[in-house]
């Protein structure tokens, strides 16, 4: 912006602590057109000071040296296109922190002062995203989940498309007469509510039902994704703003499970091949069609085993308990006996399991079933560690494996991979090079036709998974976040589930789904910063198609053409700037987030010379949680090393390697990253950022020890978002490493 | 799709799901306004140290939904705030909010002079009446709004030592009155969430009377940095680390003399805060005595963790916790792998204790409750529920329903 304006409070113990006649003076100097102070700038006041010099038109670029960013936001908040804010944290950052009247501590205060007004006059007006947007959604899969989130988007006034690829809708419940009770009084068996739910969708005018049909392509973005779908009624192409992915789960291969019995009798069955005999009411061993009088129910069967399913699939144990329950009421004089490691039956589910147990002919045991055989013209169960004995066997004519659930997702990113390998047998371009792309197209071979979504994005055609081929991202805190912007997952596909939570997660999609319409029609991005709005700019000319960008963002914003050249999709893009801190020839920016600014904000910290034996240290710290954790250890008063030079990032993956490099070469002495936890439990908001951000500074370190300079000056460090105890002393003792190397030799040049 | 001109939807409680509710609703372009009791938003999940199963501090998640609170121009935030009555009006609600006697109010810029100087404390509510602090405080160090409050009736009569230290003009008011607002509603998210069941009623497990056994949600507080004890597992009693800690599963849930139900939360609550005392103190002894692991779905991953740490896992339910000699806790249990009672030893108790649905007879909505006091979905009456107010559930769960409970309001609404 041209014309800044400084205004400074004096409150909250700042005035106490800097010299602010001094700041002035320095705001003046450095090209303020307005400096003010006011002893409570956030009181009305205060605030109306900003306002008029807004309104006035004396400023177009608005300084608020007084606490944190994250503090007073409604009061500080200004038309972002009248004016660009850029907030100094003093009371956090230098008064609350370091010894009143210390010229140590008016220096940083100076210092972050300049900074500041740099990045004031570096910011641009930031544009909305004006294009189309669709209302429709696209729910991908017809089963409980899919149908729940079609008629919930319908209700929220969407046009709906519901692609099926299977003939019938409904899913694992079509098969399935009553399902384990949601509703009170919790303890009997309950109507399905599919029959009624289906009845609802083929009588919405709203939603189009496509039964037998695949998607074929999905290309462009959020608010305007282009659908191509084939089906029986031949290929068809529209558009939607959103899509919800539904496509549930499927039974783990019962083949596996050679041990239990499977393969050895007929008789041994999955639940699922139970389901079609209660639906139907007619109960017959498949060996000879006879009514089996003792059934087994064998639970965990391939789940909580690491050769297996290592993962709990969270409603085996109550499906057990519903098909008990049913065999029970049609067919009181069979007997069956449930084998279980821990029955679980969560919550309310607990009613139903108590209603289990009091019918006569049920015998529920905990215990290990290690084999089933058969035995004369039936079948033996072998049980360990149960309350019946340390060994037991236990003759049954019907064995039911409550086998655990494999989400139907599709590995976008190792399909991604197979079709690249497959690219390079093709090319053939050196005898080496084939074969390491034979051995990997091997290995991933069976990801061959998985496809389900089939998306024109360059990292690959569908939702990337994460542990257990779950396609989530934050399943804790944002459960229908996925890693494509606009496709949100939803049911059995996300995480192991029983039908009443898969209904409730087509709801909570739909919702997402409409908010990401409802947001994007106001020109905005979704989740994680929802609200925003300044949309990347590439300036290609300086493009090298390196591809680094198109390959790192986590969300997979970015296409490439031919050549290689990012083709950016602004719609997809979560404004994180991992794909700025990616750039060798820093050709991305933000209007208020950019190489440059930060560069030259970098470049106001005022160096001492070698004598003065001050060291000067930048802190990038992540802002969604370092940050925030730097302004807690703030209000417990904390102290640390004055030489400390703090610069919020927006994700550690958005530090652009320059900034290091600019700042050793300009004489600082050490640069410190603070970011969230990488890793399978990684906490980074952008779930790659601070994992790219510690590969890409071991590159730094290297570079830095080929230079002859020590790899040391460069750290990163992983901090949760309750660690503001550890901040102090990180930068204390990071300062006494700095000391100890001794000044940057290339201070001075 | 505009909803301009519609009412605001009206959600009862800022916790997770409360907060969840509000902020996707008003992503999607609907106004809210949110109703929160205490001084700040994040209810029970702030008061976790962490989540399981990743082990993650809520404060990360909660950092996002604060910024997108503040950023929102839709949500009204309303905290220290009441829902007194409700009526029907048309198709919509007529509900008016009391607003505590704002005695500090949205001028306070959390200097904390006023804390400085204050003479009186109050059991810390944040910490769970553990510890004390002073009658006015930042409810805690993340506290959003950021703002002080103030325990009037703890003050000592005729003090002003806060007004006379505050130098924000306007931010203390010693003679603020409660105020009533009036607002329609076009529907009602109800979060009210849930309140730990009494470990006093407990009392043949020794809750309410031995003071190392403490219930789960206590042991949060001990673990947490922000905590009574900085973050440290001591002992309430001597204030001395434990050796060998005990936690009771099901310690009131799965009983029909209790909670008949079951929590679904307690298994993983145990288990990771066995992970803290292991992480805190390796050499602990460190037993679990349960009835049924239910870690349901990716949470299984906790037990081989929890076991290659060290805790043991024992199948028995205990039957009673006494005072033993020489200041230990002896739990009376039946081990039932080893087919024998025995009576363990234990410097510190956990009682894992289950979840009680809140807001019941506080909400003057008449909300329709199941027999173990659920609150239920009322379409009809465009009342819906979420998180645990509506079921034993943990926080992905309530998060998940909370975004659906958004969706449920919303369509009423359009549809009216």
């Amino acid at each position: 912006m041209e014309r800044v304006g400084v205004f400074l409070c004096t409150g909250c113990d700042i005035g106490a602590s800097l010299a602010t006649d001094k700041l002035e003076q320095l705001a003046h100097t450095s090209g303020a057109v307005h400096v003010a102070s006011n002893p409570c700038l956030c009181a009305p006041e205060g605030v109306a000071s900003i306002r008029s010099a807004v309104d006035a038109g004396t400023v177009d670029g608005v300084v608020i040296a007084a606490c944190s960013q994250r503090h007073k936001q409604q009061e500080f908040r200004l038309d972002p296109a009248a004016v660009q804010v850029e907030r100094v944290a003093l009371r956090e950052q230098v008064a609350w922190t370091h010894p009143p009247g210390h010229e140590d501590t008016q220096a940083l205060a100076e210092d972050l002062l300049r900074m500041g007004m740099v990045r004031a006059k570096k910011m641009v007006p930031a544009k909305r995203m004006a294009e189309a947007v669709e209302q429709a959604v696209l729910v991908v899969g017809g089963g409980l989940a899919g149908l729940q989130a079609a008629q919930a988007a319908a209700g929220l006034g969407h046009p709906v498309v519901l692609v099926e690829k299977s003939a019938e809708l409904g899913g694992y419940l079509a098969g399935v007469r009553e399902v384990v009770p949601d509703a009170p009084p919790y303890d009997r068996l309950q109507q399905s509510p599919l029959p009624d739910l289906l009845r609802a969708v083929r009588a919405d005018p709203r939603i189009r039902v496509l039964t037998g049909t695949r998607l074929s392509r999905v290309g462009g973005q959020p608010g305007q994704f282009a659908v191509e779908v084939e089906g029986k009624a031949g290929r068809e192409e529209f558009r939607v703003g959103a899509i919800v992915q539904a496509t549930g789960a499927r039974p783990y291969d019962a083949s596996r499970l050679a041990h239990l019995g499977v393969g050895a009798s007929p008789d041994v069955i999955t639940s699922a091949q139970l389901e079609p005999m209660l639906a139907s009411r007619t109960l017959a061993r498949p060996s000879d069609g006879k009514p089996p009088r003792r059934i087994a129910f064998v639970q965990c069967a391939g789940s909580r085993d690491a050769a297996h399913l290592s993962y709990c699939s969270s409603e085996c144990c109550a499906t057990s308990l519903r098909q008990v329950m049913a065999i029970h009421q049609a067919w009181p004089e069979v007997e069956c006996a449930v084998f279980y490691r821990d029955l679980r039956a969560p919550g309310q589910i607990e009613h139903f399991y108590r209603a289990v147990q009091e019918q006569s002919r049920v015998m529920l045991a905990r215990g290990t079933v290690e084999g089933v055989a058969a035995a004369g013209g039936g079948l033996r169960v072998s049980v360990k560690d149960s309350l019946l004995g340390e060994r037991v066997e236990i003759d049954a004519d019907l064995v039911v494996l409550a086998t655990g659930m494999v989400p139907n997702s599709a590995d976008g990113e190792l399909i991604r991979q197979l079709r690249d390998a497959k690219n390079r047998i093709e090319r053939n371009e050196s005898e080496t090079q084939r074969k390491a792309a034979e051995e990997l197209a091997a290995s991933l071979a069976h990801h061959e036709g998985t496809e389900i979504l089939n998306l024109a994005y360059r990292q690959g055609p569908d939702l990337p998974v994460l542990a257990y081929g779950f396609p989530d991202s934050h399943y804790i805190c944002f459960p229908y976040e996925t890693r494509r912007t606009g496709i949100y997952a939803a049911g059995a596909v996300r995480a192991p589930m029983d039908p009443a939570q898969a209904a409730e997660d087509g709801w909570g999609a739909a919702m997402k789904a409409s908010q990401l319409i409802s947001a994007l029609g106001r020109g905005e991005t979704v989740h994680p910063r929802s609200g925003d709005f300044a949309a990347a700019d590439f300036f290609l000319q300086r493009c090298t198609q390196c591809k680094r960008c198109t390959e790192e963002c986590p969300f997979g914003s970015l296409d490439e053409d031919a050549k290689g050249t990012p083709q950016y999709n602004a719609s997809r893009c979560r404004r994180c700037g991992i794909c700025l801190g990616a750039c060798p020839e820093r050709i991305v920016s933000f209007a208020d987030y950019s190489v440059d600014a930060v560069a030259s904000m970098i470049k106001s910290i005022e160096v001492p010379d070698e004598v003065d034996e001050k060291p000067r240290i930048l802190a990038l710290l992540c802002e969604n949680d370092a940050y925030p954790a730097l302004d807690d250890a703030a209000m417990k008063r904390a102290t640390w090393n004055p030489w400390v030079r703090v610069v919020p990032v927006r994700c550690l993956g958005a530090v652009n390697v320059v900034w290091i490099a600019d700042s050793l070469s300009r004489g600082i002495d050490g640069v410190i990253l603070i970011g969230c936890k990488r890793g399978d439990d990684y906490q980074c908001h952008y779930i790659k950022g601070s994992e790219l951000a510690h590969k890409r500074m071991e590159n730094v370190q290297e570079t830095l020890t080929r230079l002859s300079l020590e790899a040391e000056r460069v750290r990163v460090v992983e901090l949760a978002r309750n660690e503001m105890a550890r901040i102090p002393a990180l930068f204390d003792e990071f300062a006494e490493k700095l000391v100890e190397l001794g000044a940057n030799p290339l201070k001075g040049f | 799709m505009s909803v301009a001109g519609t009412r605001p939807f009206l959600v009862v409680g800022a916790g997770i799901a409360g907060i969840t509710a509000a902020l996707e609703a008003a992503e999607a372009g609907q106004e809210v306004v949110l109703v929160e009791r205490e001084p700040s938003v994040g209810g029970r999940v702030l008061r976790n140290h962490q989540y399981f199963p990743k082990l993650c501090p809520p404060a990360c998640g909660m950092e996002i939904n604060t910024r997108r609170l503040s950023k929102s121009p839709l949500v009204r935030v309303m905290t220290r705030s009441q829902v007194t009555a409700a009526q029907r009006s048309g198709g919509a609600w007529l509900v008016t909010v009391r607003h505590s006697a704002e005695h500090v109010t949205r001028a306070c810029t959390a200097c904390g002079d006023c804390s400085k100087v204050c003479p009186a404390t109050v059991a810390d509510p944040f910490n769970l009446g553990v510890g004390r602090v002073p009658a006015i405080r930042i409810p805690h160090v993340d506290a959003w709004p950021r703002r002080y409050v103030m325990d009037r009736q703890a003050c000592p009569a005729g003090c002003r030592a806060c007004a006379d230290a505050c130098k924000v003009p306007g931010a203390i008011d010693l003679d603020a009155r409660d105020r009533d607002e009036q607002v329609e509603v076009s529907a009602v998210v109800v979060a009210t969430g849930w309140t730990p069941y009494p470990i006093e009623k407990l009392t043949e497990l020794g809750g309410g009377l031995l003071p190392d056994v403490v219930a789960n949600v206590t042991m949060e507080r001990l673990a947490a940095p922000s905590g009574p004890t900085g973050g440290k597992i001591l002992r309430p009693s001597d204030g001395a680390p434990p050796r060998r800690v005990a936690f009771v599963q099901c310690a009131g849930s799965r009983d029909v003399k209790h909670l008949p139900y079951c929590s679904a939360v307690c298994c993983m609550v145990s288990t990771k805060q066995a992970l803290y005392v292991k992480e805190q103190i390796p050499e602990a002894e460190v037993t679990v005595y349960y009835i049924d692991r239910r870690t349901p779905g990716r949470n299984e991953a906790m037990l081989p963790r929890a076991e290659a740490a060290g805790v043991h896992f024992v199948k028995g339910k205990v039957a009673t916790v006494k005072q033993g000699a020489g200041g230990a806790l002896v739990l009376h249990v039946e081990d039932v792998d080893a087919g024998r009672i025995v009576d363990a030893e234990a410097d510190l108790v956990v009682l894992a204790t289950g979840m009680v649905p809140g807001g019941n007879g506080e909400v003057p909505l008449p909300v329709v409750r199941d027999g173990d006091g659920f609150a239920l979905d009322d379409r009809t009456a465009r009342v819906f529920a979420t998180g645990v107010a509506r079921r034993p559930e943990d926080v992905a769960a309530s998060v998940r329903d909370a975004t659906g409970a958004a969706a449920k309001a919303l369509s009423v609404a359009r549809s009216a």
